[in-house]
């Protein structure tokens, strides 16, 4: 199969976002190390104590990995702009599947909380949020004012050990993708609407606009990897690849509406990457399961050939998951540390570079946003006509 | 690792949502697009073919009116060289008529001068005679009178008929 290109340009990209990537983490290592010293310090002296906690406080907003995480991370608040009751927050629905069955509640009862201190209680049960995810509440506190049980693991990581009801809340990144939806089915029914009011003439307005990037679709993507075959599979594909495409750039946006994660959450891709590997598993004919169950090699082969097959099946929808996350989320992160590195360095003399250097990567990942669509689209393509092709 | 733990309900929220984004789309947006985009890839695909037809129409009439035009051409040159020949012919027949009737002319003024001179030399013929008889006559009066005058006039006399 002729994907190799694909591969190579793909691996030379991806290694040239690592090294800055790689780059700027070792950067933020070292400025962790600092700020962990100067804590630590704070702590040890405290001498003078209201200087120490002041210290301490502001040891706090160097916490970029926190910083971080909590923005490429789902959400149950929108913020707008400002931060609390500082500013403007859309509060979105949060729906529980609970014991005793279904709970809602706006998130505004959590008052911002994430830290599991502000107990929600509805239909006689008791709910605190902690890191963004909604547990029940204990029933006392604890020194910290939290609800919710803290258990450092052995990895030295951070987490809560209460249970959790089923969240079908509209979060942040559910918000996002219903909106990118309602986006997309007006965009292209209107486009759509031009095909049948100008029946053979030539496009005009936003189907001009995007008549290339779909019959680029068809002729690059589809057409080369499919065969005759391509128009069955067109709509699962043009689909995919709008979607990805337009939550990638949604993403990239940094104010309302746009600043979800989407795409940078493994529970999208993850979905995507099996609705491409139901479609390969069930369109798939005999000479695709011949290739899996009974491998053309020598027989004593055949014992390693056929589990490792039959892996290959799961691994290629799972490398497409774990690929368009990883692309999005990495390049979330690299624009966050870069601006970070302002707060890093405590300096108004970062900004300028530090915000030349985001302004950059986020062009760049102006590219990834298609790069990761067409890749994701060309790969699904391409495992379906693996399936689909016919031998002879 | 946390990021890498798909949540629940996102999970059940994205499965949904994508699957009526694919089925809308697929119905009221792919479906007339590709339709619209085949469609007039056909009927660009057929005005192309006409053209070509057209083309090859055009090329075709266009070699023959060439053709025709040769063959005029051809037929004009012929009823040129024709007329030409036409005109050289009688030309040439008037020519050789009127050549045949001058000589013919000729002849005859030949023939008649032939015989107005045999006319002139009968009569002329004649006239000698009667000068010769004349003079024989004179000869023979003045005979009488003197030998030499008689040579003289004799002489005289023949002098005057050394005419013709």
């Amino acid at each position: 199969m002729d994907y190799n290109r694909v591969f190579v340009s793909k691996v030379r990209r991806l290694i040239v976002v690592f090294a800055l990537f790689s780059a700027f983490l070792g950067f933020n290592t070292t400025a962790f190390a600092q700020t962990d010293s100067v804590a630590a310090h704070g702590h040890e002296a405290s001498a003078p104590v209201a200087h120490g906690e002041e210290h301490a406080k502001e040891e706090k907003g160097f916490d970029i990995t926190s910083f971080i995480f909590h923005h490429i991370s789902d959400s149950h608040f929108f913020t707008l702009w400002g931060h609390g009751d500082h500013g403007v927050t859309l509060h979105l629905p949060v729906i529980l599947w609970t014991d005793n069955g279904l709970v809602t509640f706006s998130s505004s009862a959590f008052q911002f909380d994430d830290a599991g201190e502000v107990v929600v209680e509805k239909s006689g049960q008791r709910f605190a949020i902690a890191h963004n995810k909604i547990y029940y509440a204990n029933a006392t506190a604890d020194a910290h004012g939290s609800y919710v049980s803290h258990v450092t693991n052995e990895k030295g990581e951070e987490t809560v050990t209460n249970a959790r009801p089923l969240d079908f809340s509209v979060t942040k990144n559910v918000f996002s993708m219903l909106l990118s939806i309602i986006i997309l089915v007006i965009v292209f029914t209107t486009v759509a609407a031009g095909y049948k009011k100008r029946v053979g003439k030539a496009p005009k307005g936003v189907q001009s606009f995007l008549e290339p990037i779909i019959l680029f679709v068809r002729d690059d993507i589809a057409r080369p990897n499919l065969g005759h075959k391509y128009a069955a599979f067109m709509p699962y594909l043009l689909s995919v690849f709008f979607f990805i495409w337009l939550n990638n750039m949604l993403g990239l946006v940094p104010f309302f509406p746009g600043g979800a994660n989407v795409t940078g959450n493994i529970a999208l891709t993850v979905v995507l990457a099996a609705a491409t590997f139901l479609i390969t598993t069930f369109k798939a004919n005999k000479y695709y399961w011949g290739h899996i169950l009974n491998p053309p090699v020598p027989w004593w082969l055949k014992p390693l050939m056929i589990p490792v097959e039959i892996f290959g099946m799961f691994t290629k929808p799972i490398a497409l998951a774990i690929r368009l996350f990883a692309n999005i989320t990495a390049g979330h992160i690299l624009v966050m540390s870069l601006l970070c590195l302002i707060f890093i360095f405590n300096s108004y003399a970062v900004a300028p570079a530090s915000i030349f250097f985001a302004v950059f990567i986020g062009l760049i990942e102006f590219l990834v946003a298609f790069i990761q669509a067409f890749i994701f689209t060309i790969l699904s393509a391409l495992f379906i006509g693996m399936a689909v092709e016919e031998h002879h | 690792m946390d990021l890498l733990i798909p949540e629940i309900g996102l999970l059940a929220w994205n499965t949904i949502s994508f699957l009526v984004l694919v089925f809308l789309l697929g119905k009221f947006a792919w479906k007339p697009i590709m339709k619209g985009i085949h469609d007039r890839e056909q009927s660009i695909d057929e005005a192309l073919n006409k053209a070509e037809l057209a083309r090859q129409e055009m090329a075709r009439l266009s070699a023959q009116n060439e053709d025709l035009m040769k063959q005029a051409r051809e037929e004009r040159d012929q009823i040129l060289k024709e007329a030409k020949a036409l005109k050289d012919g009688i030309v040439n027949e008037a020519k050789s008529q009127a050549q045949a009737e001058g000589a013919k002319l000729i002849e005859k003024a030949r023939i008649e001068i032939e015989n107005q001179k045999k006319a002139a030399l009968a009569e002329l013929k004649g006239q000698v005679s009667a000068l010769s008889l004349d003079i024989a006559e004179r000869v023979l009066r003045t005979q009488l009178d003197d030998k030499a005058k008689q040579q003289e006039l004799v002489n005289n006399l023949l002098k005057d008929v050394e005419l013709n």
